[in-house]
């Protein structure tokens, strides 16, 4: 998992997290648990900047293998092992 | 499994004639229930194609008068608004997560990898490179931005706006033979962590894509850094001094370039949110002013705006899949919280509608100052030269207060602008921000 454009530093200013993301239901790992296993464990401060209701805040970027989530069904994503999941902050200066 | 897609037409401000050739025109045909024009559609119904003519799939011998019809269509408008899918009920989802197996809207080949917000276009990597540069180039044709021999100066900050905007404009400027000398521009406002390391982003990007770097600091210019002024006057007002030392150090480093315009990276969302803020603020003079491609024609250097109509959310992809080199952290003196509000309203709003903010620079186009307000007249600075409608400029009557130790000038007849950043509480000093733009790069 990257976290890219600022968002690294809620997360100690580490960019690449390999997550290892336990969930209840063997077969399915969608992207709305990512976010919520993300937050409890991942963000260190701020959640706001990165979470909005239930999901990313609008303005965060967000690529499963390089493809937008909003291709792949959005929160309900399904992961898999060793998908790459990429947030990107455009809430940031240019 | 079935798709049911609605599609709508809407006119857009600026005219994208999608390459859609007679295929892509099939594959939309055939997958169209219903066919919708806006109201507002700027064509005669007489020139628009038939629900009937769209939904059946086009003969061959037939095929021209058809697509006559379709490309006539297609040249004022730009498909928006693609398409709802919907599974109709007792068949198994089939449709694999990665986009449902469909292919590249434009090319019709590739796995496609994003959805356009303007459009909602589901293309992949390589046609969205080609429409996002080929719309900016669009973009500085029918404005006109460029003539060729120009010397042009491309503010730099290193942040993910410039890099890009400097990137595809080096890219056109060869594609097009657009005759360009360009040129990177960079100020060093002495912001210790934040300047000096994005300052290294644009060394790089100076080699990387072949651009000769000028860099011009407020410690020559004025005499003090970002940290020092900082360190006399706290974290009140900082902004101030920011963004007046900025524009004047682009136009001296402009000038220093002997460069004809100034390019500056600001994207839709940055436009419609000073829109926004413009008339929140009840600015009447900056809200005409800021939806202006080009401004300050009758200034020391012109200054232009290529990324008037870009996204910033495609910038932003742009730059992850061009694996482009920037500098993603905010600056740390940055609190203009009432600009981080109307920056998140406008990404709330894109959400739900991507429309909305080709719609409120549209709006703010609209306005027009009316003739009876007069605009002040422009003079030149008595002590340093800068154009100035009053006897000293901006810059100056703020060094005149460092340096005199009266901090008070200069701000505290700061106009209503800037009523946002006097006061915010900014509890750390060198905690960086994210949910804002650097200080003073979006004063217009
Ligand atoms: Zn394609
Ligand atoms: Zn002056
Ligand atoms: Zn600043």
């Amino acid at each position: 998992m990257v976290g890219g454009g600022g968002l690294d530093l809620l997360c100690n200013g580490v960019k690449i997290h390999h997550v290892d993301v336990p969930h209840k239901d063997q077969n399915r790992l969608e992207m709305r648990d990512l976010l919520a296993w993300v937050q409890s464990n991942l963000i260190k401060e701020r959640p706001e900047m990165f979470i909005k209701e239930d999901s990313v805040r609008p303005g965060v970027l967000v690529l499963v293998n390089d493809c937008d989530w909003e291709l792949c069904g959005g929160l309900g994503a399904e992961l898999e092992e060793k998908d790459v999941v990429v947030f990107i902050s455009t809430l940031h200066g240019g | 499994m079935k798709f049911h897609k609605t599609l709508h037409y809407e006119a857009l401000p600026f005219e994208n004639p999608l390459s859609l050739d007679r295929r892509c025109y099939q594959n939309l045909a055939q997958e169209t229930r219903f066919f919708q024009p806006r109201a507002s559609c700027p064509l005669p119904s007489s020139a628009l194609p038939t629900r009937e003519a769209i939904s059946s799939p086009p003969r061959e011998d037939t095929s021209d008068h058809w697509s006559g019809h379709l490309h006539q269509y297609a040249a004022h408008l730009t498909i928006i608004n693609c398409c709802t899918i919907s599974m109709e009920e007792g068949e198994g989802s089939t449709a694999s997560k990665r986009g449902g197996g469909r292919l590249c809207f434009i090319c019709n080949q590739r796995r496609p990898a994003l959805k356009r917000p303007k459009t909602q276009e589901q293309i992949c990597r390589e046609c969205f490179y080609v429409v996002f540069e080929e719309e900016i180039h669009r973009v500085i044709m029918d404005n006109h931005l460029f003539k060729p021999g120009e010397r042009i100066a491309v503010a730099a900050s290193g942040g993910k706006d410039s890099t890009v905007l400097a990137y595809v404009l080096s890219e056109l400027n060869r594609r097009h033979s657009y005759g360009l000398d360009l040129f990177l521009l960079s100020v060093d406002e002495g912001i210790t962590g934040y300047r000096d390391d994005s300052l290294e982003t644009v060394k790089r990007n100076e080699i990387q894509y072949g651009l000769p770097l000028k860099v011009v600091s407020y410690k020559d210019l004025y005499g003090w850094t970002m940290d020092e002024i900082v360190s006399v006057i706290g974290l009140k007002n900082n902004c101030t001094f920011c963004g007046v030392f900025r524009r004047q150090a682009l136009d001296r480093g402009a000038a220093l370039l002997k460069a004809d315009k100034l390019v500056t990276g600001h994207n839709a969302d940055d436009i419609a949110e000073t829109v926004l803020l413009n008339i929140l603020r009840g600015d009447i003079a900056r809200l005409s002013r800021c939806t202006f491609i080009v401004t300050g024609e009758d200034g020391p250097i012109p200054r232009c705006k290529p990324f008037k109509y870009t996204y910033e959310k495609e910038i932003n992809k742009y730059a992850y899949f061009k694996k482009l080199d920037y500098f993603s952290t905010e600056c740390t003196y940055s609190p203009n919280a009432y600009r981080g509000f109307a920056r998140e309203f406008i990404k709330d709003l894109e959400r739900i509608r991507p429309q909305a903010i080709l719609d409120i620079i549209r709006s703010g186009e609209d306005f027009r100052i009316s003739t009876t307000t007069r605009m002040p007249e422009q003079g030149t600075c008595e002590r340093c030269g800068y154009i100035s409608s009053q006897k000293l400029c901006k810059a100056c009557v703020l060094l005149e207060g460092l340096n005199r130790g009266l901090l008070k000038l200069g701000i505290s007849r700061a106009n209503g602008s800037r009523r946002h950043d006097v006061g915010h509480p900014k509890p750390e000093a060198k905690r960086p921000i994210i949910q804002n733009k650097p200080c003073g790069t979006l004063d217009f």
